[in-house]
């Protein structure tokens, strides 16, 4: 508490003020962050390396260029020719990894995108109107949060059929009450500001306050979590490919299931196990950097 | 009152205080700041937000932090200079012989811990007392000040009592060791009117009854005008003006004090008298190396104001930062 | 009286007003019995109303239009709800409120929308109350967007600020760019955007640094008197609101207790109530606080969802009597032309035959010299 009074006095003391709305702070703070830096970096390599993949890669991801020399139970591991060694059909496994960033980039974006479009309207709904809208719409969310998030997405990704739109779709229906619940609690304690009073006193209509006042104010924390949503995503797309749920066809590479087939070989050749999984850990690890930092950056608790 | 103004029982010196931060300049929040605080005496330190009055106390208390802090100057209590002792000292003597209340009661008590586990922690801690001895001198501390009903109180959570009675138990807490300096930061600004003057009415009569010495730090001259001996009025970080209490508010020298004085409506005031503010806001200001900071906002301002920084002098038992006073013709009646 | 600094550079020297011409008699706001009650529910699955916080219970109060009304009391007295029921932004449960002839709960949402346009509000918190991401221009245009007022917008921003006092380069600037005392500056350019009749200002320089506050309370009188508008000021500080207010109402759990012009009531308080927080507020003058008797009251305001039977004010006043106060709630009576009072006993304890309990008096503090 001693703390909290001396932060109030610098505070006050304080004659250079930021110039520009939160947004740009924020930036501003991020950009000076190391570990948003690092975040940013591990982001753009993977992305750059999703969109180059055909240029980067040195083998197409269908050759089996090894295919004479493997045995089950001999896969050359990682060489001058093949740095990420051979697969066990005897395919670069460096180029299938490079490939394997594209699906999951396009699994966990468009996934990401479709579940907060969902959560949102849910949550606008329910922030916007509230009383009986609010009870019901909020009952069907809370419904939806009690199945674990995986076994929907099974239970979806089963429905729909094999194929990587189904995978896409399962994923965004687990995150859809996530994104709703947030937004929802968000608009709720921005009706409570006094701004929104205000603007009510001044007799703005209801459409306008919610437009232009909650909604705007109610966002930050749902960038965060899309953040790190992209981050969950892969990791669940992975998941969901590991258990035979992916694409429909098994020579497009996919980084769970890359992990799934190598099962067999873990004890001769654990480097098939080791560079896929990496690759889901970067790519994770840079989202979640980068939405954590930003949490810290949007939140004016954590200002300093 | 039974002073021995010889030798005072704190005596601040050149206190100065700065904030540092990584890749920008220092922030000299407290700089210069030196008063006498006598046993048994109440001064008080007047000031708006970012006056450096809660800094000073603070500071005083040892109870900032040490990362990106600078303390200098002297704090001496009792001989020792508080800023130079051992971390364990400083300690033994902020709870044996220095207490602190602070504004907030809500946010200085412990929420999941019941008040009577509080109270008797302290006593505990500096009196050596246990188990019932401790529960009783503690139901007798709420009792004193002025908590009905104490023995259940005790039992009951930080949420369960209203404002004031929460600040009492904090008051009550900080007396528990008897200390001979008591520190009150802000105590009634959170509260109502009517629940103020009843602490501030204990307060005066506890410091009076148990002789301690009272440094109240407020933003309300209302408050000093009738509880403190001396006041010190601090602006953007210095003592620009202290003088005894009749002294200051009977003739306030510098521009600062006497514009606060002209521009808060009072009570006793006809209706339609002119209020007479106070131009910009306090804010504005960090410019002491370059020249009173008040300046800008000064109506009494010469060119002098802007040529460095004005000295606190002492002129004739009042001390006072101001290169170009008010007149001591110019009174403020009654 | 206090002393004025030669002022040289400063503000324009206000001059005392009040030459204002006030008819009582014009009511531009009339409020009648006015409730606000919030259901408190319990339940699991169904919910059922156990009973109601009775923030507002049966208030009258008349604005006349051109002056200002200063409504005082405590933290949960219900005075900033009873702010907000009069403007209908907290539905109000009973009673009426009558603004300029119309009864503000028969309007529908549209109808009460578009009646906004002559009332509007000050709020306490400047920061609070402006959206951090709105600009000063946003700020000031929104109300002329929301009534569809046409003309020359940017003209009319500068015109604002230039009103309140600040520079026509605020338009482009954030909230968080501003001081206190600027922040509010621009609250009030909001609020009289529109050219209201009535502004309801809850605490509007209690937020504010003691140098600022003058500042605002001599920008709402001299908005007042260039635009003839008319106040109802909430606040907890009995000495702003008697700077500037004309008419001091003081309201304690619910209800008002007095009413009275501003000197009037400072000169004689007749409830209790007025009497205990008068005597509390200090006053910066040594000599006035030290010759002062201060009555002290005792305990806490009691809960507003379970109010004392009769008197609300019964279970803390010092000058409590053993029959009426407990069971019988005192109605408002007017006991001298436009001082009302609700106290069964205000003339015996003003004739000075009721005194109050000793232990709630403390006697002026003789011991200093």
């Amino acid at each position: 508490m001693s703390l909290s009074q001396v932060e109030a006095a610098t505070e006050s003391d304080q004659v250079e003020q930021p110039v520009g709305n939160l947004r740009q702070a924020a930036w501003r703070r991020l950009r000076r962050d190391p570990v948003a830096i690092t975040g940013f970096v591990l982001i753009a390599m993977f992305i750059v390396v999703a969109v180059l993949a055909p240029l980067i890669a040195p083998y197409d991801p269908r050759d089996t260029p090894g295919a004479g020399t493997i045995t089950p139970t001999n896969i050359p591991g990682p060489s001058a020719e093949h740095w990420f060694g051979l697969d066990e059909q005897g395919r670069d496994e460096l180029s299938r990894v490079i490939y394997g960033a594209r699906q999951s980039l396009l699994v966990g974006v468009v996934a990401m995108l479709l579940g907060m479009a969902g959560g949102m309207v849910l949550g606008v709904l329910a922030g916007a109107f509230g009383r009986w809208v609010d009870s019901v719409v909020m009952r069907i969310v809370d419904i939806m949060l009690s199945i674990p998030g995986l076994l929907m997405a099974i239970a979806i990704a089963a429905v729909l059929g094999r194929s990587l739109t189904s995978v896409m779709i399962a994923i965004a229906a687990v995150n859809v009450p996530i994104f709703a619940r947030l937004l929802r609690g968000q608009m709720m304690s921005q009706r409570e500001s006094d701004y929104v009073l205000a603007a009510r006193s001044l007799g703005v209509r209801r459409r306008s306050i919610v437009l232009s006042h909650v909604l705007p104010n109610s966002m930050s924390p749902v960038i965060v979590q899309a953040t790190l949503t992209l981050a969950t995503a892969i990791i669940e797309a992975a998941a969901l490919s590991f258990l035979g749920l992916g694409g429909a066809d098994p020579a497009v590479p996919e980084w769970g299931r890359m992990l799934a087939s190598t099962q067999r070989y873990l004890a001769s050749a654990p480097h098939l196990a080791l560079f896929p999984g990496l690759a889901i850990m970067v790519a994770a690890l840079g989202f979640t950097l980068i939405g954590e930092r930003l949490r810290e950056a949007l939140d004016p608790k954590y200002r300093r | 009152m039974t002073n021995d103004p010889t030798r005072p029982l704190l005596a601040v010196r050149d206190l100065g205080v700065s904030f540092t931060r990584k890749g920008a300049p220092d922030v000299r929040a407290v700089d210069g700041v030196s008063f006498d605080v006598s046993p048994g005496q109440t001064v008080g330190l007047v000031g708006e937000s970012g006056s450096g009055k809660s800094v000073t106390s603070l500071a005083v208390m040892g109870l900032l932090p040490r990362r990106n802090v600078r303390v200098d100057g002297r704090v001496i209590f009792d001989d020792d200079d508080l800023l130079t002792l051992p971390r364990e000292r400083m300690r033994d003597i902020r709870g044996r012989d220095m207490a602190m209340v602070f504004q907030d009661p809500m946010t200085s008590l412990n929420p999941v811990v019941p008040i009577g586990v509080q109270v008797t922690e302290v006593i505990e801690r500096h009196q050596q007392l246990s188990g019932d001895a401790a529960d009783k001198a503690a139901a007798e501390l709420l009792d004193r000040v002025g908590i009905p009903d104490p023995t259940r109180r005790l039992r009951e959570y930080p949420h369960q009592l209203s404002g004031g009675m929460r600040q009492r138990a904090l008051i009550a807490m900080a007396l528990a060791c008897r200390p001979r300096l008591l520190i009150a930061d802000e105590p009634t600004t959170a509260l109502d009117v009517t629940i103020q003057a009843q602490i501030l009415e204990l307060l005066k009569e506890l410091v009076h009854d148990s002789g301690a010495a009272l440094i109240m730090i407020t933003h309300d001259l209302g408050v000093v005008a009738g509880l403190c001996d001396t006041v010190h009025v601090m602006y953007s970080g210095r003592v620009v003006e202290g003088a005894q209490r009749r002294e200051l508010f009977a003739r306030p020298r510098h521009p600062y004090t006497g514009g606060l004085l002209a521009s808060v409506p009072r009570l006793d005031a006809a209706r339609g008298t002119p209020l007479h503010p106070i131009p910009g806001s306090p804010t504005d200001v960090l410019a002491w190396p370059s020249g009173c900071a008040f300046a800008p906002r000064c109506h009494h301002r010469v060119d002098a104001c802007t040529d460095g920084p004005p000295p606190l002098e002492n002129i004739g038992g009042r001390s006072l930062r101001c290169v170009n006073p008010l007149p001591t013709t110019e009174e403020v009646p009654a | 009286m206090t002393a004025q600094p030669s002022a040289a550079g400063a503000d324009p020297v206000p001059t005392g007003r009040d030459q204002r011409e006030i008819d009582p008699d014009d009511v531009l706001l009339s409020v009648r019995g006015l409730q606000v009650h919030f259901p408190i529910r319990r339940g699991i699955l169904v919910e059922r109303q156990v009973g109601a916080v009775k923030a507002v219970d049966g208030v009258d109060l008349a604005v006349p239009r051109g002056s200002t009304v200063g409504l005082v009391g405590e933290s949960g007295c219900g005075k900033t709800t009873f702010g907000r029921a009069v403007l209908r932004l907290v539905e109000p449960t009973g009673g009426t409120v009558t603004f300029d002839g119309t009864d503000l709960r028969e309007l529908d949402a549209e109808q009460m929308r578009r009646q906004r346009r002559q009332m509007q509000m000050v709020f306490q918190d400047p920061m609070a109350s402006l959206d951090p991401r709105q600009s000063v221009e946003s700020v000031l245009t929104e109300p002329l967007r929301a009534h569809d007022i046409g003309g020359d917008h940017r003209a009319r921003v500068r015109e604002l600020l230039d009103v309140v006092g600040l520079p026509a380069s605020a338009a482009s600037r954030y909230p968080h760019e501003f001081s206190g005392g600027q922040r509010q500056r621009v609250g009030i350019a909001r609020a009289i955007a529109l050219e209201p009749q009535l502004i309801v200002a809850d605490e509007p320089v209690s937020a504010l640094d003691v140098s600022i506050q003058a500042q605002v309370v001599n920008l709402l009188e001299q908005l007042q008197d260039r635009l003839g508008l008319t106040y109802l000021v909430i606040a907890h500080d009995l000495a702003v609101v008697r700077h500037i207010a004309d008419v001091v109402a003081v309201m304690y759990l619910g209800g008002l207790v007095e009413q009275a012009p501003s000197d009037e009531l400072y000169a004689t308080p007749l409830h209790p109530y007025t009497r205990a927080l008068m005597s509390a507020v200090p006053i910066p003058d040594p000599d006035v606080e030290e010759s002062r008797e201060r009555i002290l009251l005792t305990g806490d305001l009691p809960s507003p969802a379970a109010p004392p039977s009769g008197c609300r004010f019964h279970t803390r006043c010092p000058f409590r009597q053993e029959t009426r106060c407990d069971d019988e709630r005192p109605a408002l009576r007017e006991i001298r032309p436009g001082h009302t009072v609700a106290c069964h006993w205000a003339e015996d304890i003003e004739a000075g035959r009721i005194a109050p309990r000793e232990s709630a008096v403390v006697e002026p503090d003789v011991s200093t010299a």
